[in-house]
């Protein structure tokens, strides 16, 4: 049997969904025959492969890079998980939204800073005017809740998926969990 | 005839005059009713799940979210179960896809309708918003998230407004109103611009009606009203005074 083929991404997140996936612990080792992490931060690919079974997209969307990425997921993968709070709520990240984009800049560069204060311009993705959650962009094909999920939602979304089955989540997660 | 005996007698007077028994159904369940009785009350009665926000036992009911409707078999249309009594020989249904999927729908609006930032909020984990949205199997929404700008109230010496977390449910109100007798809490403007307000749209610090006794703390579902310095998670609602509520209630109607 071929390996299911995961690639895992974080956009505006705080990688502590990627942290609850880490407390899998032997869990992930005992998965290790049956998946194959093609992409992600835990692993050392440059640029996200074609053939994607399952991506757990964590984080919300906030950048015009979080746009292009998100788009090149979904192209890519079979299976989309918009995995935990940010990605299916927009959660913290949206908290600046009730602000104007500039006024977010100045207060976090230029207002609350020490010395040198200067918007970063070059060589960073520019903000959209809103943080909004990754099903406004594409379409995902599962929902998994929570601040971060539990390691036993994530263990049973997998295992679910390796039986080749679309989850049901509910009761298993909730938001802000 | 000692004025127990007196009381005793009046009472039962006037249930053998005034109260009508019904009988009809609730999801293929025979139950019998006081015809003054609502859907939800007989439906709590026996056992059968409908779930409900703005309700709550001891305040009138308002009406306000809509959560508890319920079908009634040959009406198209949905009722409401806190405001709508039962009437000889129909079958009320609590639980269809129909139904549920209406639900989740309101469930939906009024989640995208404030900032409900589970994660950072006082009341994470003690929620009955945040437990409707596990309950009903609601695990996203369908609609754009408003993200309006609201503000936070924390004038008061002792307790917090959050606007963001404010489903509307007047519980505040009703509670303040009825049971304090203060009427500190309304609600101003329509729509999707109602805001709750304290006096005549004021600071609450500065509310000269607020005795600060802190019912509308513990009866608001959500993390809207807080106790000042507690943190993510640590607001748990204390309502066990609300038991005494009603039974002081139910005497008063008798
Ligand atoms: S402040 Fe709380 S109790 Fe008052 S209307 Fe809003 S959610 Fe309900
Ligand atoms: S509980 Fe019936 S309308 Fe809110």
């Amino acid at each position: 049997m071929s390996k299911m083929r995961i690639a895992t991404t974080w956009l505006d997140g705080c990688s502590g969904c990627h942290m609850s996936l880490l407390d899998l612990d032997d869990r992930l080792a005992d998965m290790a025959q049956q998946i194959e992490i093609v992409y992600g931060p835990l692993v050392d690919a440059l640029e996200f492969p074609e053939a994607v079974d399952v991506a757990l997209v964590e984080g919300a969307v906030s950048s015009d890079a979080d746009v292009k990425k998100v788009r090149l997921i979904r192209e890519r993968s079979k299976i989309l998980v918009s995995f935990g709070d940010c990605a299916v709520t927009s959660n913290v990240p949206a908290m600046r939204n009730e602000f104007r984009v500039q006024e977010v800049l100045q207060r976090g560069y230029e207002e609350n800073v020490s010395c040198h204060g200067q918007i970063p311009g070059v060589g960073v993705p520019a903000l959209m005017p809103q943080v909004r959650p990754v099903h406004e962009y594409v379409e995902v094909d599962v929902f998994l809740p929570g601040c971060p999920p539990p390691a036993d939602a994530i263990f049973f979304l997998l295992s679910e998926l390796l039986q080749g089955r679309i989850p049901d989540l509910t009761g298993k997660s909730r938001f802000g969990a | 005839m000692t004025a127990a005996d007196a009381f005793s007698r009046k009472k039962s007077n006037t249930e053998a005059r005034s109260v009508r028994i019904l009988t009809f159904k609730i999801d293929d369940r025979d139950v019998s009713a006081r015809e003054d009785e609502t859907i939800l009350a007989v439906a709590r009665q026996n056992n059968i799940y409908i779930p409900t926000l703005c309700h709550l036992d001891g305040l009138s009911e308002r009406g306000a979210c809509r959560l508890c409707i319920v079908e009634i078999k040959g009406s198209p249309k949905l009722v409401p179960a806190c405001v709508t009594r039962g009437r000889e020989g129909i079958e009320v249904i609590t639980n269809s896809e129909r139904i549920a999927d209406y639900r989740r729908k309101i469930l939906e609006l009024i989640f995208t309708e404030r900032n409900h930032v589970c994660s950072v909020c006082v009341s994470n984990g003690h929620c009955e918003l945040q437990q409707l949205a596990v309950n009903l199997g609601m695990t996203h929404v369908h609609y754009d998230y408003l993200y309006p700008r609201l503000a936070i109230d924390a004038s008061h010496e002792r307790f917090s407004l959050d606007h963001d977390r404010c489903v509307l449910c007047l519980r505040c109100v009703r509670v303040c109103d009825e049971i304090e007798g203060a009427h500190t809490w309304d609600v101003m403007k329509r729509g999707i611009n109602s805001r709750v307000i304290t006096d005549l749209n004021q600071p609450w610090g500065s509310s000269s009606t607020c005795t600060g006794c802190g019912k509308c703390v513990q009866v608001c579902p959500t993390g809207a009203l807080s106790e000042k310095g507690k943190s993510v998670a640590e607001m748990v609602k204390r309502r066990q005074f609300l038991p005494y509520l009603q039974l002081m209630r139910g005497v008063d109607r008798e």
